[in-house]
């Protein structure tokens, strides 16, 4: 490979009047680096620096075969990069073919990629795993040199790149020779990204483009302060509508779909000028994305109303202005997002924020703060999860026979999986050979046999298509397809949650693609639906991705909170908090809050945890557990991102009793055995680990039979074999996501016994919002029984019985 | 346990917590519509194979009630198992452990519309049982007098404070007690179903299960 640029592209670059930026003569003086990861803002170039060594290297020489992988997080991706990639390649005049390679790729071609690769081939994890998982895999790969993995960052977050890494591990073993590059956005520690695209324990040098000028950032001012709770941010419409008017194009990003789509029916109805605007996200129907798409690059839209499928790589031209509608949550995302603002290299990006509800105000701050001092957030991730693994194992089982203590080495030079323990893939391995103690009487649980030489190989060949089908670690919530009715045209919509699905009767009113429609029944999967201009809808819960506040912002909020004045907030936020401050008190950091009053007849206890959603909602059914035991008779709670408030028939006397951490460890383990979201969790690793298909014989499976199924096997394993190894990989997810033990127990040691509990006449300005907020979780438990007992009694005493 | 004490035909009866009655007079326990083997049905059915760890859950509450008791005579008041077939998928374990609550005891497997045919486990296998003044069957004869029946995995619900709770319930009047499905997986048929409204006399009460036994009046 030639470390200088050759002469056939210092000419290209010359006839198009450009000069190479130099992150990108630099990764071109690097490619022979065994890895190289890049981080460069968005418009950097980033892509062709990527691509530069590969096109060096076969403008210079023949190649045979497959030479440069290419892998994204999007299809959409792909097959972008496959256009802008062949355009200089044709300009140039290169013998180079491109491909992509994708879940929409045809079969016939497929084979024929397989048969007869091209030079580059674009592709996505799941699908890289599925090559990977042919027999023939050897030959497909013969000669690859490079591999290109892009947004990298949205990858290491998760376990598609943990799959996309023991994919590489593979290729490495195939083809040691290969080296790894990787294109990273901004990020808080890229160190860590480093580690885990590179074979360990290889170096991966880190590359840093100039990150171009601060982002132009703001609050949007509106005359009318926003609601207590809530999160449509509807009273904001007027001041964005006339954001879009002000601006060439604006992407208004949300949290969720369901917002999303309510604000974008709002904004319709205030359109009065009829601008065009376009709504983006992921549970829309392919063809309609694609129109919303084409029309953006076109420039024929002012605005796009969308979610975080817009939040990566596409170009989409002329766009100056990003709007963030609700509380960005995570700083680091929103830079990313802003960052889709003005796609040119050393232009500032411009954005506001829109606070969707009055404690939001304070986050938004918050957020500009933390944007201004470059202070990005991350959660560090823990070792590789092991249900990849188990897959992983099922892939390479696929490809044919292997050797454990092979495969055992290989898997452990993924970054993430360097840590990993014999013992611990041993155990992987006996669960994908056995299915584990209390399911070894099953068959299908039985996949591996060892043959005399000591090789392991599937027991039944014809299981490999199975394993094949259900390749990939995205776990898409169960939806349905929407229609229009038939006789209509059968127009596809998009899609929405079978759980949503379940509860619509046929008359019902639900948004979708921004327009009202009304439920007329379900047909084979499918949800039919005619249109409704006329009523209002009922909303359309997407469950989606409620992100948790992350542990950076919420501490830089708590810090905030400790200044005498407020004057960069608004007027009704600053007289919020005072009033908060003169009535009850404000939030310390290294402090925890308990405000305990009555209100409406019952009992109530506030905790301000600061630990984002998903562990204040935990943190309320551990504390709800322990009110039970402590005879405090709990009746139900609802979480924010800030706080969780308990309501029940006794006053919390004994905060620290209440908050006894072993106690509440102890609530952990035994509330294993029948939560909802600990079974949603077991189902999730379960499908990744191959105990559970999500697609059999060619039918997906409809997502009540699967839960069903999930929940009755988690049943079983937590009766009858507790230290099964999904039952521990369900304990270590529930360390962070939808349970996220982990922040509640990070923030139990950090307030150790700096417990504050206040005891008030009544609800407090901070309590007030929680009691708007949706989402209240009953409890089940003795104040249950007693009201029963209580109503019975009355029932009996009515009806004349003694 | 708290159970609810009541009478029939002069006799005191205990509907318990767990839905199954006791007969104290007579050491006599009754429970009904066990359905073992609904999950190993549901394989043969075509669904996805589930481990047939209910029958462990039943049996488990079973002996539970009967240690609590120590009830001399069982009478499961029929649907024992889902189907015919359901007793040949039974485990050894589960064989095992039902002879071992069957030792020292007068079982009796009353006729069930799901398990019509003999059962070749231990116990008399019986269409009713007489003991007078109460007689043990599986669906209630209209006309019946002091009858104990199962069949309609009857459920009730209540309203409260903290909204609506709703559980597999007895169902009681002067002349008959319906007994809900005692088995893990069973569903239910709501006290305002029309067959129980005819089957049961107006000043009825249905006992809600749970941690306790709670009566109230038939919700109609």
């Amino acid at each position: 490979m030639s470390t200088a640029l050759p002469p056939i592209l210092t000419d290209w670059f010359q006839t198009k009047g450009w000069a190479p930026h130099p992150h990108q003569l630099d990764m071109l003086a690097r490619s022979h680096d065994p890895a190289l990861l890049l981080i460069a803002p968005t418009g950097g170039g980033k892509t062709l620096a990527g691509f530069l060594p590969t096109l060096a290297d076969l403008a210079t020489a023949d190649h045979t075969g497959l030479h440069t992988l290419y892998v994204s997080p999007l299809k959409a991706l792909a097959a972008d990069i496959k256009r802008n990639l062949q355009t200089p390649v044709a300009e140039m005049g290169l013998p180079i073919r491109i491909e992509d390679r994708t879940g929409d790729t045809s079969a016939h071609t497929k084979r024929r990629q397989r048969a007869d690769p091209p030079h580059i081939l674009l592709t996505t994890p799941e699908s890289l795993a599925l090559l990977t998982s042919y027999e023939d895999a050897p030959r497909i790969f013969a000669g690859l040199k490079r591999v290109v993995v892009d947004e990298i960052h949205a990858l290491a977050d998760s376990k598609r790149g943990d799959q996309l890494m023991l994919a590489l591990a593979r290729l490495q073993t195939l083809c040691p020779d290969l080296r790894r590059v990787g294109l990273s956005a901004t990020v808080d520690d890229p160190a860590a990204i480093a580690r885990f695209l590179a074979r360990h324990p290889d170096p991966c040098p880190i590359l840093t483009a100039d990150p171009g000028p601060d982002p132009d950032i703001a609050m949007l001012t509106t005359d009318q302060p926003p609601p207590w709770s809530g999160g449509g941010a509807a009273y904001a419409i007027p001041a964005v509508l006339a954001q879009v008017k002000a601006h060439n194009t604006t992407l208004i990003f949300h949290n969720t779909r369901a917002q999303a789509e309510i604000f974008f029916h709002n904004l319709w109805l205030a359109n009065e000028d009829a601008l065009p605007i376009g709504i983006h996200h992921g549970s829309l129907d392919r063809e309609q994305r694609a129109r919303v798409e084409a029309a953006m690059v076109a420039g024929q839209l002012r605005a796009i109303v969308c979610t975080g499928s817009l939040d990566l790589g596409i170009d989409w031209g002329d766009v100056d202005l990003v709007i963030q509608i609700g509380a960005p949550k995570n700083v680091k995302r929103l830079v990313q997002r802003i960052g889709r603002a003005n796609h040119r290299y050393n232009a500032p990006s411009k954005a506001l924020l829109v606070p969707a509800n009055r404690f939001e105000v304070i986050e938004c701050l918050a957020a500009l703060e933390a944007v201004k001092a470059h202070d990005l957030d991350g959660e560090p991730r823990g070792d590789g999860p092991l249900d990849v693994l188990c897959q992983q194992i099922l892939i390479t089982a696929c490809a044919g026979p292997f050797d454990a203590d092979t495969l055992y080495a290989e898997v452990t030079t993924a970054g993430a999986y360097a840590t990993l323990t014999r013992a611990d893939f041993d155990a992987c391995l006996d669960f994908i050979a056995t299915g584990g103690y209390a399911l070894r009487a099953y068959d299908r649980w039985q996949r591996l046999m060892q043959r005399p030489d000591g090789l392991w190989q599937l027991r039944d060949p014809r299981a490999a298509r199975q394993i094949r089908m259900n390749i990939g670690t995205i776990q898409d919530t169960d939806t349905l397809k929407v229609r229009f009715r038939r006789n209509r045209g059968g127009k596809p919509l998009g899609e929405i949650e079978e759980a949503f699905a379940a509860t619509l009767t046929p008359g019902d009113t639900f948004l979708i693609g921004g327009q009202i429609v009304r439920y007329e029944g379900l047909r084979e999967m499918t949800v039919e639906v005619s249109p409704d201009p006329g009523r209002k809808p009922k909303i359309a819960t997407f469950m989606g991705t409620k992100f948790a506040t992350s542990t950076q912002l919420s501490t830089r909020i708590l810090r905030m909170l400790q200044a005498d004045d407020w004057p960069a907030l608004p007027g009704h936020t600053r007289d919020w908090l005072a009033l908060q401050r003169r009535i009850s008190r404000l939030p310390e950091p290294g402090r925890l809050l308990i405000e305990s009053f009555p209100h409406d007849g019952r009992e109530h206890t506030c905790v301000y945890g600061f630990a984002g959603r998903n562990a204040q909602q935990t943190l309320g059914l551990l504390l709800t557990k322990r009110m039970e035991e402590m005879g405090l008779d709990p009746l139900g709670f609802v979480a924010t991102d800030y706080a969780t408030l308990i309501w029940g028939l006794k006053p919390l006397t004994d905060a620290r009793a209440l908050l006894d951490p072993q106690k509440l460890e102890d609530g952990l383990e035994a509330w294993f055995k029948g939560n909802a979201v600990m079974k949603r969790t077991f189902r999730a690793s379960a499908t990744i680990a191959g105990l559970i298909d999500r697609i059999s014989a060619g039918q997906r499976k409809s997502g009540r039979q699967a839960t069903f199924s999930s929940d009755i096997l988690y049943d079983t394993l937590v009766k009858y074999d507790p230290d099964h190894l999904l039952l521990k990989i369900t304990r270590t997810e529930a360390m962070r996501g939808l349970v996220d033990f982990g922040r509640v127990r990070e923030m139990l040691e950090r307030v150790g016994d700096r417990i504050d509990v206040i005891r008030l006449s009544r609800l407090t300005p901070f309590s007030a919002p929680l009691f708007l907020e949706m989402g209240r979780v009953p409890v089940e438990g003795m104040a249950r029984e007693r009201l029963m007992a209580e109503a019975a009694e009355e029932l009996m005493r009515e009806a004349g019985f003694s | 346990m708290v159970h609810h004490a009541f009478t029939l035909a002069g006799e005191t009866l205990h509907a318990l917590p767990s839905g199954a009655l006791h007969w104290p007079a007579q050491g006599l326990l009754a429970v009904s519509d066990l359905h073992f083997g609904k999950s190993e049905r549901r394989v043969r059915r075509g669904g996805m194979a589930l481990p047939p760890y209910e029958v462990q859950d039943t049996l488990t509450r079973l002996q539970a009630d009967l240690d609590a008791t120590r009830a001399t005579t069982v009478i499961c008041l029929g649907d024992s198992f889902d189907d015919l077939a359901a007793q040949d998928g039974l485990t050894d374990d589960a064989r095992l452990w039902i002879a071992r609550l069957q030792a020292g005891r007068r079982w009796i497997w009353a006729e069930g519309n799901h398990d019509p045919g003999p059962v070749d486990l231990g116990g008399t296998h019986l269409a009713e049982l007489r003991l007078p003044p109460l007689t043990f069957l599986h669906i209630a004869d209209p006309a019946g007098q002091g009858e104990i029946s199962g069949h309609y995995h009857p459920k009730a619900q209540i309203r409260t404070r903290a909204g609506t709770l709703s559980r597999p319930a007895f169902l009681i009047d002067a002349s008959r007690v319906i007994l809900p499905a005692y088995g893990t997986y069973t569903g239910g048929l709501r006290s305002t179903d029309a067959v129980l409204d005819a089957l049961m006399a107006p000043d009825a009460i249905a006992v809600l299960t749970g941690r306790q036994a709670v009566a109230v009046p038939m919700p109609r």
